[in-house]
């Protein structure tokens, strides 16, 4: 089972548990995971999940699509974004150039994420890498490897379009350059 | 600061860290206030003005500043709730700091209260993996808290060839240090450097011993100004200087990752302000607490801070020169590492232990740092360099440190 199913399932147990109480005591009160104090279990529940405008930025989204990764850059200054945005706030203009990125960089620094958030339990243990690439801005993606030893800081990595399964969605990673 | 009066703190109060399962947030809050009022020897009607730091959102209450304000007796007084992430205690005394400062309240409280508790691990982790930029970095990428500070332990070991073991030292040092603060969420709890190396990773180099962990608690201060000071107390402390600036959301957008930019800003804002300059700094202050959410952020402290130069910082480690009696004593309450890290009171509860310490009023004297200059320092950072506050504490109204004595 899955840590977000177990989770699932103790949330399951959990409510059921607290149903039992309420039933028997007729107070959804009961002691805390350590057995010492009392608690009072919320019988509301509140679910988060956000929704996040990117209309501006839809032309990333496209460039996925097409197996790309742009970036913007500012028309008057030249200065490079990524993550891409519209507006140049040092220019105050939003006349942005959308610009493939070549895709090359040398990784910065990296870490291997062993204590996964709950919303990440169904992946193996993923690393985050962040490089700067040959355009001079930094980009930060997972790092796919098959041995992690294997990574040092300065390595050169490439940039591709991936399907992120299970959830079967576009994003991006990196995986080391061929020699 | 021209038309800026002078604003000390005199009274603290301080809540036991751990967790507080025992507690609601007003009766947390409450235990440190009640100190305070204590401490200063005045009343709810005294306080003008107050504010309330707490991050949340693992946590039940919606609007903590009210909650806290009725239940302590504060209200009808105006509040506000701040947030400036894990320095968000110190975005609370900033904020009384200004109120007493301009002249607009004589007397504030800042309080700082978090209750991590309230939600289950794994909503706790999933909260703070979102303390940077949430679609870029955690929708797709999954970064941990201990995820983003690991990108600097990385960094940071390969460029100055430091090993996961000079960073179990700091975990070492803080852990001592928390064992004899009754107040510490791990007091009476010493660790060695082989517990720390063989605990798990979390995100490697990042292990579990390298790690502040989840942790309830409340603190509060008393600000008072520059004409009320000495007839409330004989011991004010002055804050003589606040340096306040952030870094960017995305860490991607920085340039390297041996530091944090913030915290480096902060200070030389800081220094500036009582006048002395942004290098060899540890020989103005008698003792500091910086933040060390995990070791590599305090050894990037000592050097933000300027207490030694950049790379430097883990000698500091390997020679115990941040033990009480080095070079500059740091963190002597056990730090965010084993005191606890209750996100909302962490700022204000190092403004306490900042207070304590120039007092000379700190018990167990094993933890009590000595006074020389009677100037200490804070250094709170919030995320991963996304918010960074540097208060200056003095016994000195006027004038700028000076240097300690050669031991």
């Amino acid at each position: 089972m899955s840590l977000e199913a177990k989770y699932e399932e103790f949330w399951r147990q959990s409510i059921k548990q607290l149903n039992e109480v309420v039933k028997a005591t007729g107070l959804p009160i009961a002691p805390d995971e350590k057995g010492q104090y009392s608690l009072w279990y919320d019988v509301r529940e509140m679910r988060l999940r956000f929704s996040i405008s990117v209309e501006r930025i839809k032309k990333f989204f496209d460039g996925l699509r097409e197996g790309k990764i742009y970036a913007t850059r500012c028309r008057r200054c030249g200065r490079y974004y990524f993550p891409p945005q519209v507006d140049c706030p040092y220019c105050k203009v939003s006349d942005m150039d959308w610009v493939e990125t070549s895709g090359e960089g040398e990784l910065l620094t990296y870490t291997v994420i062993n204590t996964k958030p709950l919303t990440y339990s169904h992946y193996p243990d993923y690393i985050v890498a962040i490089a700067r690439m040959r355009e001079g801005f930094n980009v930060l993606a997972w790092l796919r490897v098959d041995d992690p030893r294997k990574v040092k800081v300065g390595m050169r990595v490439k940039l591709q379009v991936v399907k992120r399964e299970p959830e079967g969605y576009l994003t991006y990673e990196f995986i080391p350059m061929e020699q | 600061m021209g038309i800026m009066r002078g604003v000390a703190v005199v009274g603290i109060g301080h809540a036991k860290f751990g967790r507080r399962t025992d507690t609601t947030l007003g009766e947390l809050a409450w235990e440190a206030v009640k100190e305070a009022l204590e401490d200063a020897r005045l009343d709810q009607k005294d306080i003008q003005y107050f504010v309330v730091g707490n991050a949340g959102g693992w946590s039940a209450e919606s609007l903590p500043a009210v909650i806290v304000g009725e239940y302590c007796g504060l209200s009808p007084k105006g509040t506000m709730r701040v947030e400036a992430a894990c320095a968000t205690g110190s975005a609370a005394l900033y904020n009384a700091y200004l109120a007493v400062a301009s002249g607009m309240a004589d007397i504030a409280m800042a309080i700082g209260v978090e209750k991590m508790y309230e939600s289950p691990t794994p909503t706790v982790v999933e909260f703070i993996g979102r303390a940077g930029n949430y679609f870029w970095e955690f929708e797709n990428f999954g970064l941990t808290f201990p995820g983003y500070y690991a990108l600097y332990m990385t960094a940071y070991m390969n460029r100055f060839g430091a090993t996961e073991e000079d960073f179990c030292r700091v975990a070492v040092k803080n852990h001592y240090y928390g064992s004899i603060n009754p107040k510490a969420q791990f007091y009476g709890l010493k660790i060695n450097i082989d517990q720390c190396l063989k605990s798990r990773y979390v995100a490697w180099p990042i292990k579990l011993y390298d790690s502040s962990p989840i942790t309830d608690g409340a603190a509060a201060a008393i600000l008072v100004s520059e004409e009320l000071a000495r007839k409330i107390t004989d011991t004010p402390v002055w804050i003589r200087s606040v340096g306040v600036a952030t870094g960017t959301a995305n860490l991607s957008r920085r340039p390297d990752f041996i530091g944090l930019d913030a915290a480096y800003q902060a200070a030389e804002q800081a220094f500036k302000r009582i006048g002395i300059e942004h290098r060899d700094t540890w020989k103005y202050f008698d003792v500091a607490n910086v933040h060390d959410c995990f070791t590599i952020a305090e050894v990037m402290a000592y050097e933000d801070l300027g207490f030694v130069e950049r790379g430097m910082g883990i000698q500091l480690v390997r020679n115990e020169q941040t033990y009480k009696g080095g070079l500059i004593p740091v963190n002597l309450d056990g730090g965010l590492k084993a005191k606890g890290h209750p996100i909302g009171a962490t700022g204000v509860s190092m403004a306490v232990e900042m207070t304590k310490q120039l007092r000379q009023g700190v018990e167990p004297r094993d933890r009590q740092a000595d006074i020389y200059t009677g100037w200490a320092l804070a250094h709170n950072v919030g995320g991963t360099g996304h918010y960074a506050y540097v208060t200056i504490y003095s016994l000195d109204k006027d004038g700028s440190p000076k240097v300690k004595p050669k031991r």
